[in-house]
């Protein structure tokens, strides 16, 4: 079986330019793949990498991708179902242990992230299952003595319809399983379509709705033992020395042993491992981050913002324009660090023996998880087992490898299989956090009150830098500024800067990552320029954006469900917004209403119109756009992560507050029909939230909002 | 000491600290892992399960507090994903990542049990102790409406 090819950068570049495929992560990793030599040998009755079937002709689909919520599960055995022709009742599921074949083309790894599954095994799934079809029915047809051609799949089974004669897959299989793989295999007609563009139930429902559902923390291996890691509180800090005379006298308390993230208690129950913890008395060395804090990473970004950066846009030349404007509109917008706190916390459970090693985890970087468990244990990658469990929530941070670290060492150290969970407060303080950025914005208008000249200069930490360092090039981290630099406001002098500037507070992808930030900033700051000229929000912006249709598109058909520019109930404001992220386009008006005195916000009403092109489950992208409105909700109403003598000061859900059930509006999603290849679903729905209810705010108040969370001040 | 007790309607004895919250006794001493850990705090509702048939969160119920009494966790609702809420949670395509959705179900299953036609209020007090990350909120409210009407506004016990 060949291994997919390694991509490189430049290569990535294209493919994103040409195929409409936005910033993904692009992982270049030479030379470390090649070591992945053997994938795991075909199962009996395997037709591809992905098709089981069985005797009985019901079909277990391998998936490939981690299931975090965004139904991707489903999605991928709709489109083997579509080629494939099984019975779709019949279908069961497993997820794929980590090897070559798995790999996500657009990634030359195996991980789910960058809203790009979709788009990455939509033509693989396609073909295999067309191969797989050809292949069963050349078997029937052979054993009849008929042409192929007068066969056809129908139902789990190959029928000639000349003769009714029919045989179910499960007969088939093996035989098929012998033939070579047909190189060209003739998909479907869309327009034949019976899964595909439909919209269908989660095939997950039922174990999610009856306690069976398997996730990272619920994995239960003989004799496993159960830890929990006492971590410096200070960032970047480490032990310095420990007593654990206490620890060991608690009850089910096993062993206390040193890693290198910090402590670890290991017991035979996981309250027993947090009762051991809390009896730890550990010295810590608090490191350079003892003094660290919001105020004086504040203090660093004006000065930092004073200096030109790294160029990721120009056109024209805005600071001529500016220089030479009688009338300037200048702001600044900040924004706070955020934790991704999923609902369940990080946990792996490990278990390493000689010859090899056990990892099963709620990952989102399949290859990533051999690599960390390969250097730990001094072992091949080939020699690490992935089982990936259902994940309770991923938005990027399960990508991160420092939890499965702990994992596996400690099983090194033990020489027993052991499970590492954290607790909420672990999870909200050693998080890999969502940048605090600063962003200082001028702009020009002209007579008539259009746009001329626009600059931004964007201050903030950098992801790349420590996850893909080869992809910053002379400072320029495009993660930082995507949602700024890639806008489509036709303003003819653009200019957009960014200055990395490190904190020392570990930064990561966070659902949307950079146009999290910058959909806010741009979105906001765009409806200054648009109130500035005495113009509406939706009309600045659909002239503005002229020359691009897809954000056109979906800017209109959210306007025209959410009735714009008519009256509103009394004591209601309407703001609207609309990002282009991951290949995708969304934009959402905002039905908000808001209480001076109590400072409460409430957002009555999101519509929301997506554009993704051609798209498999429109009942997940319905599901995804509620997802991730909330989720930016949540950030544009509560969240912030601040810093005080190196700590993270929040440490659960009463000092980092989400969105509750009665604090959710309605949401209407509306999806634009369309034959244009797929964009990403998991992350756009998210960054056009914050800047719809604050413009939605600032045309009741008059006052822009640059800052996020909102805050009661800012409804006066 | 043993502590003993009914689960899903079998009697149960355990043999741990009388401090040890109820949720650790089922996930990790019973394996009964339907049961989910969030916060530790009682503030995210992941762990709801019923005592004597009343919501409770167990993360922060000491098992000494449950001795003869009667749990019931999302395992113990039906043999088979029958009972009405998890069937309005499957029509209503309810879940995402689906952690938060035991917490949710044992809520919505002790709010029917006590207001068997809720209003959006009913719904909004009864369910705002469990936070849902992936935002599955409306469809939470939707499915609680249905499976109100699918047992036709009479309360079904959960035991």
């Amino acid at each position: 079986m060949a291994i997919a090819p390694v991509v490189n950068r430049r290569d990535f570049l294209k493919t994103g330019a040409a195929g409409g495929v936005a910033l993904v992560i692009g992982f270049y990793l030479p030379g470390k793949f090649e070591a992945l030599t053997a994938a795991p040998p075909a199962e009996p009755a395997a037709l591809n990498a992905w098709v089981r079937i069985a005797p009985d002709d019901s079909v277990t689909i391998l998936i490939d991708k981690s299931e975090m919520g965004q139904g991707i599960t489903t999605a991928l055995a709709m489109l083997l179902a579509e080629e494939l022709e099984f019975d779709w009742k019949k279908v069961k599921t497993e997820f794929a242990p980590a090897a070559p074949q798995y790999f996500n083309p657009l990634f030359g790894l195996q991980g789910t992230g960058g809203s790009c599954s979709i788009r990455g095994s939509w033509g693989p799934l396609t073909k295999a299952g067309a191969a797989a079809r050809e292949m069963l029915i050349a078997v029937a047809a052979k054993k009849w003595y008929v042409e192929a051609s007068t066969c056809h799949a129908e139902n789990g089974a190959v029928v000639h319809a000349a003769t009714k004669k029919r045989l179910g897959y499960g007969a088939l299989v093996e035989e098929a399983a012998k033939l070579p793989v047909p190189a060209n295999p003739v998909p479907k007609d869309p327009k034949d379509y019976k899964y595909i563009g439909k919209p269908t139930k989660r095939l997950d429902n039922p174990e999610k709705v009856n306690g069976k559902a398997g996730f990272g923390i619920d994995v239960r291996l003989p004799k496993i033992q159960h830890a929990v890691v006492a971590r410096c509180p200070v960032i970047g800090g480490k032990v310095k020395s420990f007593n654990d005379s206490k620890a060991k006298t608690v009850r089910g308390v096993k062993q206390v042993l040193q890693i290198s993230s910090g402590v670890a208690v290991v017991a035979d129950n996981t309250w027993s491992a947090m009762q051991g913890r809390d009896a730890l008395q550990i010295q810590w060395d608090e490191g350079s981050n003892a003094a660290l804090s919001s105020d004086s990473i504040r203090k660093l970004y004006l000065e930092r913002a004073e200096q030109p950066g790294a160029i990721a846009r120009k056109d024209g030349d805005a600071d001529a324009a500016l220089a030479g404007a009688a009338k300037k509109i200048e702001a600044v917008y900040e924004v706070p660090f955020l934790a991704h706190a999923t609902m369940e916390p990080m946990n792996c459970a490990a278990d390493v023996r000689a010859d090899g090693c056990d990892i099963y985890a709620p990952t989102q970087f399949q290859t990533f998880v051999q690599m960390t468990g390969a250097k730990i244990c001094g072992l091949k990658p080939e020699q690490v087992h992935v089982h990936t469990t259902f994940l309770g929530g991923g938005f990027g941070r399960r990508a991160e490898q420092d939890f499965i670290a702990e994992a596996v060492e400690i099983s090194k150290a033990t020489g027993a299989p052991v499970q590492v969970t954290w607790t909420r407060e672990d999870d909200i303080q050693h998080d890999f956090y969502r940048p605090a950025v600063y962003s200082k914005l001028a702009a020009v208008l002209d007579a008539d009150g259009w746009p001329v000249a626009y600059k931004s200069r964007i201050v903030s930490p950098s992801i790349m830098s420590r996850f893909f360092p080869g992809s910053v090039k002379n400072g320029l981290d495009d993660s930082s500024v995507e949602g700024q630099a890639n806008s489509k406001y036709s303003i003819p002098n653009f200019l957009v800067e960014y200055v990395l500037t490190e904190t020392g507070v570990p930064v990561g992808f966070w659902r949307s990552v950079g146009n999290s930030q910058n959909g806010f900033i741009t979105e906001c700051f765009v409806e200054e320029l648009a109130k500035a000229g005495g113009k509406d929000s939706f009309e600045f912006r659909r002239k503005l954006l002229a020359d691009a249709p897809r954000h056109r598109g979906v800017l209109e058909l959210a306007a025209t469900k959410a009735g714009w520019g008519q009256p509103l109930p009394a004591g209601r404001t309407r703001g609207i917004a609309v990002v282009e992220s991951f290949g995708s386009f969304v934009a959402e008006v905002a039905e908000v209403s808001f209480n001076k005195s109590s400072g409460e916000v409430k957002v009555h009403r999101v519509v929301c119109a997506v554009d993704c092109g051609r798209y498999v489950n429109p009942e997940t992208i319905a599901a995804q756009m509620e997802g991730g409105i909330v989720y930016g909700l949540s950030a544009a109403l509560k969240g912030q992560i601040t810093i005080d003598k190196g700590r993270v000061q929040q440490s659960n859900f009463h000092d980092y507050e989400l969105l509750r059930l009665n604090e959710m509006p309605k949401v209407e999603v509306h999806i634009v029909p369309s034959n244009d290849p797929p964009g990403g679903i998991g992350e756009p729905g998210t960054p056009p939230i914050a800047p719809a209810v604050c413009n939605a705010i600032f045309a009741a108040t008059g006052k822009p909002i640059r800052h996020l969370p909102i805050r009661a001040e800012d409804l006066a | 000491m043993a502590i003993s007790f009914t689960l899903n309607g079998k009697a149960q004895s355990v043999d741990v600290s009388p401090d040890m919250p109820l949720l650790w006794v089922l996930r990790d001493t019973l394996n009964m892992t339907g049961t989910k850990f969030g916060c530790g705090m009682a503030l995210c509702g992941a762990c709801t399960v019923h005592i004597n048939g009343e919501a409770t969160r167990s993360c922060i119920t000491a098992i000494s507090s449950v001795a003869g009494k009667k749990v019931t966790t999302i395992e113990g609702l039906s043999a088979d994903g029958s009972h009405p809420v998890q069937q309005a949670w499957m029509e209503e395509d309810v879940p995402q990542c689906g952690y938060c959705q035991s917490g949710q179900i044992m809520s919505a299953v002790a709010l029917l049990s006590k207001k068997p036609s809720p209003t959006d209020s009913d719904i909004d007090d009864a369910m705002s102790g469990n936070i849902c990350r992936c935002g599955t909120y409306q469809r939470i409210r939707k499915a609680i409406h249905r499976a109100a009407s699918m047992q036709g506004g009479k309360a079904k016990s959960a035991a």
